[in-house]
């Protein structure tokens, strides 16, 4: 083996064992930021040694152990600072003590346990949004600094002090290393949702750049949606999730056009669909809806996107059934954009005229005065009227609304049919 | 990227020897690995090739050769479906596999499986065009 070798199969480990490292050193040191530094000293170990010495039989359990001296030397100096500032008291002392005394029984116990009380940490409502995705990466996904820059187009040092302000903010706040409870969990199970859709759709439906998608950030969202449906397999939005991410994810493939260009669902190539992917997807929607209850909305949306899935052919999709998920979805969540997808299904299920109706309803909805999926669809509708030059201005405004540079391409250019069309002699009728 | 790992066939999975209860309870627990991993995609174990067949081409002609077939090393006896990374990660997953048959040796083989974006650097947006102009003039008109 080379050292180029070896490094590349540290990293590996590293990538499979991190996440599980870093949650049960948090567990012992009651703070991930710390945590996460010695499963780094660890890593820095490993990078030393196992060039010279081989990478051993059981590299987790090496990882393991070496951070564990780590830990346990920085409890014991702890300790002793402790206990010249005598003002701490015994209490905090002893507490110390009996955690290096049983740090080895501890850091065996439930690694799910400790798992999940790393993604509902990652995910504390005291981080911004910004942090919590950062985090979560950084921490779960195993993602290096640069790595997580590179996805989301960001210098490295920027997403370096995103996550260095990440673990300061959680330390200050003493949060504690635990999962919620109760009344508790739902809103917080609701956020860590949130960040791995986040984190998918950035890879998805990429909202800058020169690219139309960024699939690592969606397999990475995948692998973080189909870990937590392991740790919490009774959550039926967790597998709602999943289920709509299996789904939307198995159309990658499809979604780009020969010279990288955003193809539409219903222009899609469905032989080009990953139906792995769909089956996995329709499985987790099966999983969410035999748990019962009242439907969420994500468990709603992949309910829409396995319409689509199940459909062989565009003329196939079920949009009558559509249109009533999205107003199951309206009435759970209202919001202008789910409305806004709701004009479109209506429009497929009823006509573009009642579709049309809806659109007109948004025009002086403040949040969509700068989403160019407004005058997008606005525009599609108009130009299946036959109102090509209200369309034109449509689709125009649209793509200087649009931040991606492909999808602001593929908008011009069917603003540039829709003249064409104006400027052709109206057809006679047969 | 996407692996298949392919676990050989032997003359035990050949003759349709049942895996003991210890090897499947292992392979249980490495298969729940995976998945609370996040990794696996699909796992499949294969019945032996007296169950299966082959159709041999031949210029036009086509023939069926009904199974068992000989060289077991060179049958597949089962494989997952991974969603990894890199091939080091993949490296790393098989050998915490339990050994799928402890008292003869074995291998299990490795293969990254094609995805689109692998045509990437040879596919480009012109032979892309060139392919579709190709494709254009070979659709009947109407």
């Amino acid at each position: 083996m080379t050292a180029a070798d070896t490094h590349r199969a540290i990293e590996a480990v590293w990538r499979i064992e991190s996440a599980r490292l870093i949650a049960g050193l948090a567990r012992m040191v009651r703070d991930v930021g710390l945590a996460e530094e010695m499963a780094q000293d660890a890593l820095v170990s490993a990078l030393e040694r196992w060039p010279e010495s081989g990478i051993p039989d059981n590299p987790g359990a090496w990882l393991m152990a070496t951070a564990k001296h780590r830990a346990i030397d920085v409890l014991r100096r702890n300790r002793r600072v402790e206990r010249k500032h005598e003002e701490l008291g015994h209490e905090v002392e002893a507490r110390r003590e009996a955690a290096v005394d049983h740090l080895d029984d501890a850091i065996d116990d439930d690694v799910g346990d400790d798992l999940l009380r790393l993604v509902f940490t990652c995910c504390h409502p005291v981080l911004s949004s910004d942090a919590r995705v950062a985090l979560t990466l950084r921490l779960l996904g195993g993602l290096s600094t640069e790595e997580i820059a590179r996805a989301f187009l960001v210098p490295e040092p920027t997403i370096a002090q995103r996550i260095v302000r990440a673990k300061r903010t959680l330390a200050e706040a003493r949060v504690p290393f635990e999962a919620p409870r109760g009344p508790e969990l739902a809103p917080r199970l609701a956020s860590v949702l949130e960040v791995i859709y986040l984190i998918f759709n950035e890879g998805y439906a990429a909202t800058s750049g020169g690219d139309w998608t960024r699939p690592a950030l969606c397999e990475d969202a995948l692998r973080l949606g189909r870990i937590l449906a392991e740790l919490v397999p009774k959550e039926p939005e967790v597998h709602g999730l999943v289920a709509l991410m299996e789904i939307q994810a198995s159309r990658l493939g499809a979604r780009i056009g020969p010279s990288g260009e955003p193809v539409l669902l219903l222009d899609q190539d469905r032989g080009r669909w990953d139906h792995v992917l769909i089956q996995r997807g329709l499985a987790a929607l099966e999983r969410a809806q035999a748990t019962g209850g009242v439907p969420g909305p994500y468990l709603i949306q992949a309910a829409i996107a396995a319409c689509h899935a199940r459909a062989r052919t565009p003329a196939e999709t079920d949009w009558a059934r559509i249109t009533g998920l999205y107003d199951q979805l309206a009435q759970l969540m209202p919001s202008p954009i789910v409305e806004l997808n709701r004009a479109v299904a209506v429009a497929m299920a009823f006509g573009p005229e009642a579709g049309l109706a809806i659109v007109d309803t948004l025009i002086s909805e403040p949040a969509l005065a700068s989403y160019h999926l407004l005058p997008s669809v606005r525009g599609d509708l108009l130009q299946k009227l036959g109102r090509f030059d209200e369309a034109r201005v449509e689709l125009e405004r649209a793509a200087a609304l649009a931040r991606n540079t492909r999808e602001r391409a593929l908008l011009l250019e069917r603003a540039a049919g829709c003249a064409r069309e104006s400027a052709r002699p109206p057809r006679r009728e047969a | 990227m996407r692996f298949m790992v392919i676990v050989k066939a032997n003359k035990d999975s050949e003759a349709g020897v049942i895996p003991s209860e210890k090897l499947l309870a292992d392979m249980g627990k490495y298969n729940e690995e995976l998945a609370k991993a996040g990794v696996l995609l699909a796992a499949e174990g294969l019945q032996s090739s007296s169950k299966g067949a082959r159709v041999r081409f031949s210029g036009s002609k086509r023939t069926v050769i009904d199974g068992p077939f000989t060289e077991a090393k060179e049958l597949v006896a089962g494989f997952w479906l991974l969603q990894l990374k890199s091939k080091e990660e993949a490296i790393e997953w098989v050998k915490r596999c339990p050994n799928p048959f402890p008292d003869e040796e074995s291998e299990i083989e490795i293969r990254q499986v094609f995805e689109t974006s692998d045509f990437g650097a040879e596919f480009t947006p012109e032979l892309r065009k060139q392919e579709e102009r190709i494709r254009a003039q070979m659709t009947p008109k109407k």
